[in-house]
Formats: structure tokens, sequence, C-alpha cells
């Protein structure tokens, strides 16, 4: 008797909704492939046909620079047609439904949709109503996949590996669609993650997802290998519980002084765009530890990652 | 017109009947409850195997008529009822407009006696238009037939007005529904507060909007001496509260819905919009404690809170998406399926909790099998199963959280006052 093996596909989903619906193995696998096409960014020719005649449409219903053009660069990069849908409407308020408008682009024949959307789950329910692949580009408070794959994608590269790292997480927790895909794939591949915030911008029950929580930043920039400083979000409408912001900087900003207690090399990330001297100082966001750039740079390797394993994925029917 | 309903196991709490028995209609009354009746009959229903019940007294339905009638309505939603064993319904008042005068309450009385299927009662808001501001005038509505008294879908945040509105309703032996919220708590949250909000991203409900009002609530009946009932119970501090002060002997009742005790906050984890509902699912201690509540009598009565929605307050964003869940066909069989097969309570117990107490708590003649009683039944099979599918909703609305769960108990006949109006 032959021994019938079935090989388990490498890449099995229709889209990407978060960091907490992939194994470690899907996590590997995108980060491998951002590695690889790491390096097409450095030519001079920076583009490879992988994805020539796919269309890729950008559905953004919150302001963004920085995603959305690193999404259609790297779109781009792989050869797709890039469509940018941008408006600042929600969808409830005026006209068309995101499910409708979902509808809509495929019926155009898209083959993928990166959405941005203030709610949390917009992407999830988009992608129940459409066969294409949803790519989430950050919904509500809830994930920013990709954002979460290049924050880990960086730092590998910086460090060789995640599993045994302590990474700290500063800032509005509550609210950060960062912290959480950064939550859900540091704790996947093995890595001791802490977060430290004003008790109030610490949701409840984040201790299930697998973190610790530190009340004193000292504590949490004490033994960490590296800090993921978020932003804080000052345009959100949960105001009334963010500190002043110099009572912040002073408590929880990253300042050269509190590093001194860090370890010599710890690594600073940040997910941008950066409020100098509210939760970082200028010095550090530009110093020797910083990797804030480089971030900027494997975002778009990594989401080359992503839309070229969607775009063999099978779709259901 | 006889019917003959043989060799059924009858249920009825109010005599403390629990055994294989025949029942005789003769016309809109219940005539004879006995062994082996041997009569001829217009109509005979062999009922071996099956439960014989009172018809279901479901004391919180959202009919939607008048104004909403692309939901519900009072025709659509008393078929669906029939369809789920229940013969009568108390019908809420936040319909547009919202029956909040006694011209309103005739009005929606009128709309009952030309399209309703089955009973249908009714609730009068407790302030003008609901809106927490204005007593309505209570013994207008008390006049109209107005049954009870409630302001669902928002707690009255005024202690005076509450005060004002349970004094007068005592005196127009009114019973007044309280609709438990702390809106300065539960604020713009859509699902349970704790991990479920963290993990989603969503703002959170949590438990204490809900029992400091019920506390708050009793706290006001007691003073008033005035019987209150608790709408809705969804967390374990609540059944905590109610427990203690049925002990003190005040007069609250309190009911729960059948997703409280057969769904937790895990269900909401794909951002369903079926799930979202006010009070949320909530955790897996809450659900142990209102299955406990059930059992210890703290919790009286079993209702729907049928909450039909369109597909187009549904399928959109969550946050932005309507509350609710359809209730009205499955009440019966989850609560089969999760309080019965499980052995946590008896034949009796369900239809006490269904039927027996909530006619009681309304003060309505119903939810008995008693001879000369009106002649609502539900006869079923409690061994079938069934799974819940969109496409075989009678409501107008298809926004049920038990879509695609396997369920145990199918209603084979409903009966209301003798005339057969459902039959599977």
């Amino acid at each position: 008797m032959t021994k019938q093996v079935k090989k388990k596909p490498r890449w099995s989903h229709k889209d990407l909704l978060g960091l907490e619906y992939l194994s470690r193995e899907d996590i590997e696998l995108l980060l491998d492939t951002g590695d690889s096409f790491r390096e097409i960014l450095d030519r001079s020719i920076k583009k490879v046909p992988a994805l020539r005649g796919k269309t890729v449409v950008n559905l953004f219903y919150e302001p963004s620079t920085r995603t959305r053009v690193s999404f259609e660069i790297a779109a781009k990069r792989l050869s797709a047609d890039v469509i940018n849908i941008a408006t600042e409407t929600s969808s409830v308020k005026k006209g068309e439904t995101l499910n409708d408008t979902g509808k809509n682009i495929e019926a155009l024949k898209a083959d993928v949709i990166v959405v941005r959307h203030n709610c949390s789950g917009a992407a999830a329910m988009l992608a129940r109503n459409v066969n294409i692949s949803i790519v989430n580009a950050g919904d509500g408070w809830h994930e920013h996949p990709t954002q979460g794959l290049l924050d880990i994608m960086t730092l590998r590269k910086k460090l060789g590996h995640i599993e045994g790292l302590k990474v700290s997480i500063i800032g509005d927790i509550a609210h950060s669609r960062v912290a959480r895909s950064n939550i859900w794939g540091l704790t996947k591949l093995g890595a001791k993650v802490t977060v430290c915030a004003p008790s109030m911008l610490i949701p409840p029950g984040i201790e299930k997802m697998g973190v610790s929580v530190a009340d004193d930043i000292d504590d949490a920039l004490g033994e960490a290998d590296a800090v993921n400083v978020l932003r804080m979000q000052l345009e959100r409408d949960e105001k009334a519980m963010f500190p002043q912001q110099s009572e912040y900087f002073k408590t929880f900003g990253i300042t050269e002084e509190r590093l001194k207690k860090a370890k010599k090399n710890i690594v600073i990330m940040h997910p941008g765009p950066i409020n100098r001297g509210i939760e970082i100082s200028s010095k550090i966001a530009d110093g020797a530890n910083s990797v804030i750039l480089e971030q900027v740079t494997n975002g778009i390797a990594v989401r080359m990652a992503v839309l070229f394993w969607l775009s063999q994925a099978k779709r259901d029917k | 017109m006889n019917l003959l309903i043989k060799n059924g196991l009858v249920i009825d709490p109010a005599n403390k009947i629990e055994e294989v028995m025949d029942i005789l209609v003769s016309g809109t009354k219940i005539s004879k409850v006995a062994k082996g009746i041997n009569v001829s009959s217009d109509t005979v229903i062999d009922a071996k195997d099956k439960i014989v019940m009172p018809g279901i007294v479901d004391m919180h339905v959202h009919l939607r008529e008048p104004g909403r009638e692309d939901k519900e309505t009072v025709a659509t939603g008393t078929k669906a009822a029939a369809k789920g064993g229940v013969t009568s319904v108390l019908a809420m008042p936040n319909t547009l407009p919202v029956i909040d005068c006694a011209k309103n309450v005739d009005r929606l009385k009128d709309i009952v006696k030309n399209t309703a299927a089955i009973d249908v009662f009714i609730a009068g808001a407790i302030t003008v238009a609901r809106s927490g501001k204005k007593l309505c005038e209570i013994s207008a509505l008390k006049n109209s037939g107005a049954v009870a008294i409630s302001d669902d879908g928002s707690s009255v945040d005024s202690v005076e007005i509450m005060s004002e509105a349970l004094a007068k309703a005592k005196k127009e032996k009114l019973l007044v529904i309280c609709h438990c919220e702390d809106r300065s708590l539960s604020g713009r949250g859509v699902v349970n507060k704790g991990f479920t909000s963290t993990r989603l991203g969503l703002r959170g409900i949590s438990n204490e909007s809900e029992y400091k009002r019920v506390e708050r609530d009793i706290k006001l009946a007691e003073k008033s001496d005035a019987p209150i009932h608790i709408a809705h119970v969804s967390c374990k501090e609540s059944v905590e509260v109610i427990a203690r002060a049925k002990k003190k002997g005040i007069k609250v009742t309190a009911e729960t819905a059948p997703h409280y005790f057969a769904l937790n906050e895990d269900a909401v984890l794909d951002y369903h919009t079926n799930m979202k509902i006010n009070p949320p699912l909530r955790g897996k201690d809450d659900v142990e404690a209102i299955k406990d509540g059930l059992k210890k009598g703290t919790i009286d009565v079993i209702a729907s809170d049928h909450a039909p929605h369109t597909e187009n307050e549904k399928e959109i964003e969550f946050e932005h998406a309507a509350s609710g869940t359809i209730g009205l066909e499955t009440t019966l069989s989850v609560s089969v399926t999760e309080l019965i097969e499980t052995g946590l309570m008896s034949w009796s117990d369900l239809a006490k909790k269904m039927s027996y107490n909530p006619a009681r708590i309304l003060g309505i003649d119903k939810g008995t099998l008693g001879v000369g009683c009106d002649a609502d039944i539900v006869i079923f099979s409690p061994e079938k199963e069934w799974v819940v599918k969109k496409k075989n909703f009678v409501s107008k609305s298809k926004n049920s959280a038990f879509i695609g769960k396997k369920l145990k108990g199918v209603v084979e006949y409903t009966i209301h006052k003798g005339e057969v109006v459902y039959k599977l």
C-alpha cells in the first residue's frame, strides 16, 4: 500500500483580516516571502511580473497616506493594476453601503480589495459578502495586520529571530489596531509581550491575549529587546481618556533619559506618523536604535507578500 | 365545534398535572381533562409521545406595527408566534408612534382585531414618546386596555419620574416592566465589556450598567410597594440582586431570553450582527448564573424579546447595526434543548416559565389547561430535531441569532381559543 500524503497548501486563506486568524506557519510564510521581495526594492528596475493582469483596489474610508501609498507601491512592484478609492464619508451616513461598494468592485472584476475603515469588523463583513480577496488595512480599533507583519519583519531582520524576544508596546493600547495585530503576531511567534499605558488606556481582559501589563514604563523598558511606541491618536473621539500631552510625555514618553536604563541595543519602533515630543523624543526617533524608516520600507515588501499569496488563494464560489 | 386531543403527556402546572391524558375542547374553551375521554368529536388529534402544554405566553415581543411594517406586522408576527407555539404575546410599545396614549392603544387594538392570529396584549409606554421626560397618562392607558407599562429599549433615567410611574401604576394595578440600563455606563457600547470588547476593538457594555439600574428600580419599587418586572436579565449580578430582593419580600419578578442562557459572548467573535443584542451576549459565568436563576426561581419567565430588523439595518458595520434577534419561532425549542435536555428543568418548570408565570404576572386569564379556560394549547414532539434556517422563518425579518443551530422540540399544533392556528 502506498502512503498518500496530502500536502497542505502553503497558503489557504481568501482574505487577510487579522493576525489573530493566522497560524504561526502562515505568518512565517508571509515574513519569508517579504524577505525575498525586499531585495527587489533595492534594484534599479523595481518591478517583477508576479501579479501582471491582476487588479488591486485600495478602498479607504479613513484618511491615510503611508498605508495607502505603501499598498499602491507594493501592488505596482508586482505589476498589478491599482485603483485608489478614497472617501471620508462613512458608508452609513451617505450613499452606498460598504457591502454594495464591495460587490460593485467585485463586478468590475478586481481581484483584491484593500480596505481601511473606521469601524471594527468592517473588513470581516466585506469578506463575507464578496468572493474576491479582502486585505484589512486597518479596521477601527481591531487589527492592522500588515502593520503587525511589517513590525515583526523589521524586528526579525534586526535581531534574527522572534522566539523568546521581549517586546514592549507603549501607548494607547485600548484604541490601537496596531497593538492588537502586534500582540497576536508576536505571541504566536513566541515573543514575550508587555503592554504599558495609563490605566485608562489598557483595555479590560488584555491579559487573555497572552501579554503582561506594566504600570510603570521603566518596568516595560527594563528588560525589553524592542519597544513599539504607539502614536497618541489625538484625532480620535476618546480624547477625554487621554492624559495631558505634557503629562504623558513626562510619564510615558520615550526619552534619552529613560533609555539609559534600558538595554543598550534596544530596538525602537513606531508605526508613524510620529508626534514628536508627545510619545517619543526627536533624538530617539532619529537615533541609532530607531528602525522607524526601515519599517516603512519593509512595509512595502510584506504587503507585496500578502498581495502575492492572496492572489494564489483558491476562491469559494 | 369539538376538538379532542388524545394520549398526550399533559403538562399543566396550574393544576399540578404531568401525565398522559386527553383534553376535550368545546368551542373556544377547555371542557374536560381526563384519561380515556370517549366522545365523538369533529377533530381528533393523536398526541401520543407528544407534549401538550398551555399555549406559550410571550411577554416580551416587538411586533413593530404601527410604523415599522417593513420589519414586522401584527399579522406576520402573530403568525410566527403561532408557529412557535405562542398563543399570547405582550406587544412592546416602542412603535411609531409610541403607544403612549389611549388613542394609540385603540389604534393598535384595531389592527390586532383585524389581523392577529393569536391574542395580543398591549404594553403602553411609561413616558411620552419614551423620552424619559414626561409621564404618560397612566390611567388612560389602563382604561384603554394596556396591561403593563414599559419604556422598553430605554430605561427611565429620572428617579422622580420612575417613582411617580410606580405610584400611579400601583394605583391602576398595572405592571411596570423595566428595561434596566444605565446609559451613562453603557454609553455607545455594542458588545459585552471585557475580553470580547477588547479582542474585537468595539466599545463594551458592562454588567454594571445593567445591575446598577436593576438595584435602583427595585429600591424604588420597594419604596412605593409597587410590583415591577425586570426585563431581559442578562448578567450574574442582576440575578443576585433580584434573588436578594425576593428574599426580602419585595414584589419583583424577572425574565430572561433564550439567547442569554443558550449563547455567550463568543458568538460575536466574527462580527455577525445577528449576535448584536442589547443587553449583549455575556460571559460564560453569566450564562451559568442565568440558568441557575431559572432553576432556583429567581427568574420567573422566559420571553423571546423578539426584535425583528430588516437586512438593511443588520447587514452593515457592527457598531451601526440594529440590536436584537427574532425569537418567537425558536424560544420553545431553544429552551427544550438547553434546559430540558440538560436535565436542568422539568416540563412543569418549563410550562411555568413560558406560560403560567407570565400570565400570572400580567394578570391575564391564560397559562393553564383548566376546565373552562381558553383553549390555548401547544402540542409538540420533544424528541424531534430541526435545524434553524433563514428561509424557513415566518417572521418578516430573519435576524435570528440561532440560524444554523440544531434544536430539539418541534411544534406540531398550536391551538388558540379552540382553533388550530398552526399545524406542522
